[in-house]
C-alpha cells in the first residue's frame, strides 16, 4: 500500500502531502526532510527507487516538481511509478498542460484529484475518463450551489430594499 | 477556476511564496493563524464561505509543515453542512488535518454514518473517501457493516461500490473482524465476477490484504483470479478507458498476481495450466519499446509475473526462461529495470536449480557492478556474496568478486566479505580471509580503513589468517608513521575483548610493543597497563607469540619516558622466570632482554623502533598464486593477478633501497618474503652506520641472517644484522631503451625504481606539444621533497606545472607540460628529478622524448610538384644540402626507407628513377612550418656509405634535419645516447659545391 504522498518543488518546497498511515506532524516533517536530502540531489541517470527505512520510495520529476510515493518494501515499484504518473495525466488532463503553479494556487483541486484515484493508499480508478467525468460533476455541483446561494441573496436583497 | 471566488486564499498563498526566508515565511504565518483564530472566536459572524476559506488556509499551513493546534471544530463542523461545497471542503480538510486517533473524530461519526447509509450519492461517496484515508478503530467498530452493505449492493453505482471496498479495506486494516461475517469468502468470491474494472480493481486491493492475512478462508477465489487474469492478458471485454498504453490495467494485472502469491500452492492440474497459460503469454510478450511508462506498464507486469512463477515453483524450463530475462534486464540500460533485475535475480538464487542459468549472466552482473548507483552495487555485491554460500558456483562467485573488485566498490566488497566470513563453510574460509586482506590492501582508500580491516580479519577469523596477512600490516604500519598511534589503539583495543585469538595477541603485541608509548597520553595507556593487558595473555599463548611478547615487552619497559620502577620490575620479575624457559628462543630472549634492561637508558637506542621496511612484492599475492592450482586458465582471480603484477608495487627482490639502517633482526623460520617482527639493536633512525657495520653487512643480503655467527640453534633464534648494501636506488630497467621507445611512440614508461614509476603521454601538434608525466609512488611510504625541473633547450618554450612536494603511497600525480618549438635544433630537453624516499634522497637526469621528428609531418607531394620543387631549390641560390655518410649501418633497402618514415617523412617511392634511391618529404614546424625534401642515394655496391640530400627553403632547418637524419642512419636506435656527431662534410664527393661551402660554413 501507499505510506503517503508527497509532492516537493526542486528548492525542497512542499506542494502536496497525503499521509495514508497515521503519522504524527512532527514524523510528517521528517519524513519529508529525510526524504528531499535523499532524492533531491540524484542525478537523471539513477533509478526511481530510492529505500528508506524499511520501506521504499518511488518517484518520478516532472519538470522543477519531484512526485513522490512511499510504498511497502514488497511493493511492486514499476506499479508505484506509473500511478504517479497517472496521477499526472490526470492533472494534466484537468488543468489542460498543468505546471507547478497550478498545483500551488490551486492546492485543494489536486487533493480533490488524488481522492478521486487513492484511497487507503491504493488505486481506486485507473481511467482517466472517469476521474475527469467525477470531478467536473463535483465542480458543477459546487458552481450550482453558489449560483443558488447568489440568486437568493440577490433576492432578499431586492426584497429588503 | 474555482478558486476564482476565493481571492484571501490565493492572496495568502503568495504572500508566503514571496517571503524571502524561513523567518518572514513564519510570521507571514503566524499572522496568518492569529487572523483565522480571531475570526473563528466569534464564529457567529462567519459565512459558510468564510469558513471554507479559513479552513483552507488552515491547511495550506499545515501542509507547509507549521503546527496547526486549533479549528479542528471548524473543519469537522463543515462536514455536517447541509451543502455540498461546504462537506466537500470538511470532509476533504478533516481527512487531511486529523489522523485517526483524533478525538475530534468521534463528533462526526454520526454525521457520516447518516451520509453513509443516506440516499445522496455524492454524500456517500465523499463520506467513504474520508473514512478511507483516515480509519480508525472507531469508524471501524461502528461504519463496517454499512459499508459492507454499499460494497454488495446491487442497486449502487460503481462509483460508490469501489469506495465501498478500499473504505472496507482501510477498516479491516485496523480491525480485521469487520469482515468476519458468514460467507464473506463466497461474497468475495462473487465480487470477483465484477465485470466493472474499477470496482474489480478495488475489491483486488481489498483481497489481498485478506488473502495475505488468510489464504485458507479463500480459496475459492483462486480459480476466479485466473480467469480475471486470462480476460485481460487475452484483453477480453477491457474497455478502451481502462488500458493504460494500450495494456490492460497494469494495475489490476499485478494485484490479481499478488493475490496468488499468497496461496501456499496450487494442486489443481486445471487451474494451474490456466494459470501457467497465462504467464507463458506474459513472459513472451515482453519486448522493450521506446516509450518509458509503456514500458514500464509492462515490466510492472512482468516482474509480478516473475515473482509469481518463483512462488509457484515452475518447472525447469519456464525458470530458466526467467532468468533469461532477468540477465535481459541487468543488461539493459534502463536504471530502473536493471534495478529490479538484480534484485529479482538474488530473490531467484534462493530457488534451487537455476544458480547454473544465472552464471551464464555474470558479464552483466559484472557491468552492474561499476554503476554509478551505488545501490547498484551493494544490491549486486549482496547478490555475489549470496552465491558463495551457494555451494555449487560459489568458487566462481568468489573468483568474480574478486576479479571485479577496484577502488569504487572494494570498501563494499570487503566488508561484505568480512560479514559473510563468519558465517562462510570452512572450507572457504581461509580463501576468503586471503583474498579479503589482499584486495583490503590493494584498494584501501585509506590506511586506517586497511587496518581496521585486517584487525577485524584477525578477530572474526584468526584460525584462517596465515602469518602473512598479519606480517603485511605490520609493514604498512612500520612504513607510515601517521598509521601508527592509530594502529597502536585499536590493537588496544582489540586486545581488551573478552576471547582474543592468538594471531590478535601476536600483531597486537607487535604493535603496542613498537608503538604504545606513542599512547602514553590515552587514558588506560600508559606503559604499566598495556604491559599488564599484554601480560594477561602471556599464560595461555604459545611458544612462538611469547617471544613476540617478550620483545614487545623490553620495548615497553624502554620506550617509556620515565621509568616506572614498579614496571620494571613486573618486566624484569618476567624476563628472569623465563631464562629457565624450555624453548631455546625464548630462553635466549629473555636472558639477553633480560642482560639489556639491566644497563637501563643506554640501550634506549638498541630497542628504538623498527626501521621502514624495503619495499617488496606482497608475499600474499604469491600465495594467492599459489592456491589458484584448481582454477580455470581464465579465472578472474588470475586476470586479477596479473593486472596486479603489472601495476605492481615492487618486484620481488629487490635491493633494500631504505638506505643505511643497520639493524639486528630476527628471520622468522622459512619466511623470507616479509621481514617478520624484528628487535633493532644499532640505531634504526636516520644516523648513518658506524663504517664497521657495513664492513660486516657486506656479506649477501638475503642468505646473510642464517649464515651469521649470531644464529643460535633453531634459525628462528637468529639475532642477525639485516642486509643494508645498496644506497643508491637502480632503475628496474634500462633508460636508454624506455627514451629510445618514446622516440618512436607516444606513451610508455620514462623511468622507474623501486619507488617511483614515471609514465609519459604526449601529443603533437604542428610546432606546439602537450606532454603530460605520471609520477606514480608505488611504495608503501609517501615520497617527499618530489622535485622536477626541465631544463630547456633555447629552441624551445617550456610551461611547466607545479610538481607536488609530496607524493603519498600509492598515489599517481600527473605534471603537464606545454612545449613550443621555436627554431629547428636537435638538442633536447632534460628533466632533472629528485625524491626522497624517507630514508635517502635520490635523483637523476631524464631525456626527454622531444626530438626533432615529433616536429615533422610526412607531405605528400604529386612527382611534377615534387619535382618543380625540387629544382627551385636546387637554385640559384642553392638550398639544397648534401653529404656522403659513411659508416652508415647497412641496411637493405626496404628498412632504410621504413626507418625514414619513422620519423615522419613520407616516402615517395617510384618518384626517383634510380631504384637505389629513396626520396621523400615532410613539413618541419617551428615557429613556420618549412617543407622538407629528402633523398637518400645508396649504393648498392657499398652499404655502409649513403649520400643524404636534404633541401628546404630555410637553410638552418635543412641542416639540423640533415644532421638529425644522419645521426638516425649512423647509429640507429638502440641504446647509446644521441650525442651529436661531429658534422663530417665530405666536400669530396660533393657535385654541388655551394652547398658543401654552405654547409662547412655553418
Amino acid at each position: 500500500m501507499i505510506r503517503f504522498v508527497l509532492l516537493i518543488s526542486r528548492q525542497g518546497k512542499v506542494r502536496l502531502t497525503k499521509w495514508y498511515s497515521p503519522y504524527t506532524q512532527k514524523e510528517r516533517l521528517k519524513a519529508i526532510r529525510e526524504l528531499s536530502a535523499l532524492i533531491l540531489p540524484r542525478g537523471p541517470k539513477l533509478c526511481n527507487f530510492v529505500e528508506w527505512k524499511g520501506l521504499k520510495v518511488v518517484y518520478k520529476r516532472y519538470a522543477s516538481l519531484y512526485f513522490c510515493i512511499c510504498v511497502d518494501s514488497e511493493d511492486n515499484e514499476l506499479d508505484g511509478l506509473e500511478v504517479i504518473h497517472h496521477y499526472v495525466q490526470v492533472l494534466d488532463r484537468y488543468f489542460g498542460n498543468v505546471c507547478e503553479l497550478d498545483l500551488i494556487f490551486n492546492f485543494h483541486k489536486a487533493y480533490f484529484i488524488l481522492d478521486e484515484i487513492l484511497i487507503a493508499g491504493e488505486l481506486q480508478e485507473s481511467s482517466k475518463k472517469s476521474v475527469s467525468r467525477v470531478i467536473s460533476a463535483q465542480d458543477t455541483l459546487v458552481e450550482n450551489a453558489k449560483e443558488q446561494a447568489s440568486s437568493l441573496s440577490n433576492m432578499i436583497a431586492q426584497a429588503t430594499k | 477556476m474555482a478558486l476564482s471566488g476565493m481571492r484571501g486564499l490565493s492572496v495568502f498563498i503568495s504572500d508566503v511564496r514571496n517571503c524571502q526566508n524561513k523567518e518572514l515565511e513564519r510570521a507571514r504565518v503566524d499572522k496568518e493563524l492569529a487572523n483565522i483564530r480571531t475570526k473563528f472566536k466569534n464564529d457567529k459572524g462567519l459565512t459558510p464561505y468564510e469558513k471554507k476559506k479559513y479552513v483552507w488556509k488552515m491547511l495550506y499551513i499545515f501542509m507547509l509543515g507549521y503546527d496547526v493546534d486549533f479549528g479542528h471544530m471548524e473543519a469537522v463542523s463543515l462536514i455536517s453542512a447541509p451543502k455540498y461545497a461546504e462537506k466537500q471542503v470538511g470532509y476533504i480538510v478533516t481527512s487531511s488535518l486529523l489522523n485517526e486517533n483524533h478525538d475530534f473524530l468521534r463528533l462526526v461519526i454520526n454525521t457520516v454514518r447518516n451520509d453513509i447509509i443516506g440516499r445522496n450519492e455524492t454524500f456517500q461517496c465523499l463520506a467513504l473517501t474520508m473514512v478511507g484515508n483516515i480509519g480508525g478503530k472507531e469508524f471501524s467498530e461502528s461504519l463496517a457493516p454499512d459499508v459492507q452493505k454499499l460494497l454488495i449492493s446491487n442497486s449502487c453505482r460503481p462509483l460508490v461500490r469501489k469506495k465501498a471496498a478500499l473504505c472496507l479495506l482501510r477498516l479491516y486494516r485496523k480491525n480485521p473482524d469487520v469482515v468476519s461475517v458468514d460467507g464473506w469468502a463466497d461474497r468475495m468470491s462473487q465480487l470477483l465476477d465484477e465485470r466493472e474494472i474499477g470496482v474489480l480493481t478495488a475489491v483486488m486491493s481489498l483481497l489481498v490484504a485478506l488473502v495475505a492475512n488468510n489464504p485458507d478462508a479463500y480459496w475459492n477465489c483462486v480459480s476466479k483470479c485466473v480467469r480475471v487474469l486470462e480476460r485481460l492478458t487475452r484483453s477480453q471485454d477491457i474497455p478502451q478507458e481502462y488500458t493504460y498504453y494500450g495494456i490492460p490495467s497494469p494495475w489490476l494485472q499485478v494485484k490479481t498476481m499478488r493475490v496468488l502469491q499468497y496461496f501456499p500452492a496450487i494442486d489443481d492440474p486445471n487451474i494451474r495450466r490456466s494459470l501457467f497459460e497465462v504467464l507463458q503469454r506474459v513472459l513472451m510478450g515482453t519486448d522493450a519499446v521506446k516509450n518509458i511508462n509503456k514500458n514500464n506498464a509492462t515490466h510492472a507486469v512482468l516482474f509480478e509475473a516473475l515473482a509469481l512463477v518463483m512462488h509457484l515453483d515452475a518447472e525447469k524450463d519456464m525458470m530458466a526462461q526467467c532468468v533469461g530475462l532477468l540477465g535481459k534486464f541487468i543488461a539493459v540500460r534502463e536504471p530502473n529495470i536493471r534495478y529490479l533485475g538484480l534484485e529479482n535475480m538474488t530473490r531467484m538464487l534462493m530457488v534451487s536449480d537455476v544458480q547454473e542459468s544465472i552464471k551464464r549472466h555474470q558479464v552483466q552482473i559484472i557491468t552492474s557492478l561499476r554503476d554509478p548507483d551505488i545501490r547498484f552495487r551493494i544490491i549486486f555485491i549482496d547478490l555475489l556474496v549470496q552465491c558463495i554460500s551457494l555451494c555449487s558456483i560459489r568458487r566462481r562467485s568468489l573468483d568474480l568478486l574478486y576479479g571485479m573488485c577496484d577502488v569504487t566498490n572494494a570498501k563494499d566488497i570487503v566488508e561484505e566479505l568480512l560479514q559473510y566470513l563468519t558465517t562462510a563453510d570452512f572450507a572457504i574460509r581461509e580463501e576468503l580471509a586471503l583474498k579479503a586482506a589482499i584486495l583490503a590492501e590493494k584498494f584501501a582508500p585509506d590506511l586506517s580503513w586497511y587496518v581496521d580491516v585486517i584487525l577485524q580479519l584477525i578477530e572474526k577469523a584468526g584460525d584462517f589468517v596465515s602469518d602473512d596477512i598479519w606480517y603485511r600490516v605490520v609493514q604498512f604500519v612500520t612504513n607510515n608513521d601517521d598509521l601508527q598511534p592509530y594502529a597502536a589503539a585499536k590493537a588496544r583495543d582489540f586486545l581488551d575483548k573478552p576471547a582474543v585469538h592468538e594471531t590478535m595477541v601476536k600483531v597486537a603485541g607487535y604493535l603496542l610493543g613498537e608503538y604504545s608509548h606513542l599512547l602514553s597520553r590515552r587514558p588506560g595507556c600508559s606503559p604499566k597497563e598495556v604491559f599488564s593487558i599484554i601480560h594477561d595473555k602471556f599464560a595461555t599463548v604459545s611458544t612462538p607469540t611469547k617471544a613476540i611478547l617478550l620483545s614487545a615487552y623490553i620495548k615497553i619497559l624502554l620506550h617509556s619516558q620515565t621509568v616506572d620502577p614498579e614496571l620494571q620490575n613486573h618486566v624484569l620479575a618476567v624476563f628472569r622466570k623465563n631464562e629457565t624457559y624450555l624453548d631455546a628462543e625464548v630462553q635466549q630472549r629473555a636472558s639477553e632482554y633480560y642482560a639489556l634492561s639491566r644497563k637501563g637508558p643506554s640501550m634506549v637506542d638498541v630497542m628504538a623502533e623498527m626501521p621502514k621496511f624495503p619495499e617488496r612484492q606482497s608475499a600474499l599475492l604469491k600465495k594467492a598464486e599459489d592456491t589458484e592450482v584448481d582454477v580455470a586458465d581464465t579465472s578472474a582471480t588470475k586476470l586479477r593477478l596479473m593486472q596486479l603484477t603489472s601495476t605492481a608495487v615492487v618486484v620481488a627482490d629487490q635491493k633494500p633501497a631504505n638506505g643505511v639502517h643497520p639493524a639486528l633482526t630476527r628471520v622468522p623460520s622459512g619466511q623470507r618474503n616479509i621481514e617478520a617482527p624484528t628487535v633493532p639493536v644499532a640505531n634504526g633512525g636516520q644516523s648513518p652506520a658506524p663504517v664497521d657495520f657495513l664492513a660486516i653487512e657486506a656479506a649477501p643480503t638475503h642468505s646473510a641472517p642464517e649464515s651469521s655467527p649470531l644464529v643460535g640453534p633453531g634459525d628462528s633464534l637468529a639475532l642477525a644484522l639485516m642486509d643494508n648494501q645498496a644506497s643508491t636506488v637502480q632503475p628496474t630497467g634500462s633508460v636508454t631503451e624506455w627514451f629510445d621507445a618514446l622516440c618512436r611512440k607516444d606513451s610508455g614508461i620514462l623511468y622507474e625504481d623501486p619507488f617511483i614509476q614515471i609514465g609519459l603521454k604526449a601529443e603533437w601538434r604542428g610546432n606546439q606539444g602537450r606532454i603530460v608525466l605520471f609520477l606514480g609512488n608505488k611504495h608503501t611510504a609517501p615520497l617527499l621533497s618530489v622535485k622536477a625541473v626541465i631544463l630547456p633547450p633555447r629552441h624551445m618554450q617550456l610551461l611547466t606545472s607545479n610538481v607536488p612536494d609530496t607524493i603519498p603511497p600509492r598515489a599517481q600525480v600527473q605534471c603537464p607540460v606545454e612545449v613550443t618549438n621555436l627554431s629547428p635544433s636537435r638538442e633536447i630537453p632534460v628533466l632533472d628529478f629528485s625524491y626522497n624516499n624517507s630514508s635517502a634522497m635520490v635523483s637523476f637526469k631524464l631525456r626527454l622524448p622531444v626530438i626533432m621528428s615529433k616536429f615533422l609531418q610526412g607531405a605528400t607531394l604529386a612527382p611534377a610538384d615534387y619535382i618543380a620543387r625540387w629544382k627551385a631549390l636546387m637554385g640559384p641560390p642553392n638550398k639544397l644540402l648534401q653529404e656522403v655518410v659513411r659508416g652508415v649501418k647497412p641496411l637493405p633497402l626496404q628498412e632504410m626507407s621504413d626507418l625514414l618514415g619513422s620519423l615522419h617523412v613520407a616516402i615517395a617511392p617510384g618518384y626517383d628513377p634510380n631504384v637505389n634511391n629513396i626520396v621523400g618529404a615532410a613539413t618541419y614546424f617551428s615557429e613556420n612550418p618549412t617543407l622538407c625534401l629528402i633523398r637518400i642515394e645508396t649504393d648498392p655496391a657499398d652499404r655502409t656509405q649513403i649520400r643524404l640530400t636534404v633541401g628546404t627553403p630555410d637553410t638552418s632547418v635543412a641542416l639540423e634535419l640533415k644532421e638529425y637524419i644522419k645521426e638516425r642512419l649512423v647509429d640507429i636506435p638502440s641504446g647509446a645516447a644521441p650525442t651529436s656527431l661531429p658534422g663530417m662534410p665530405s666536400p669530396a664527393d660533393d657535385l654541388v659545391g655551394p652547398a658543401a661551402s654552405l654547409a662547412g660554413l655553418i
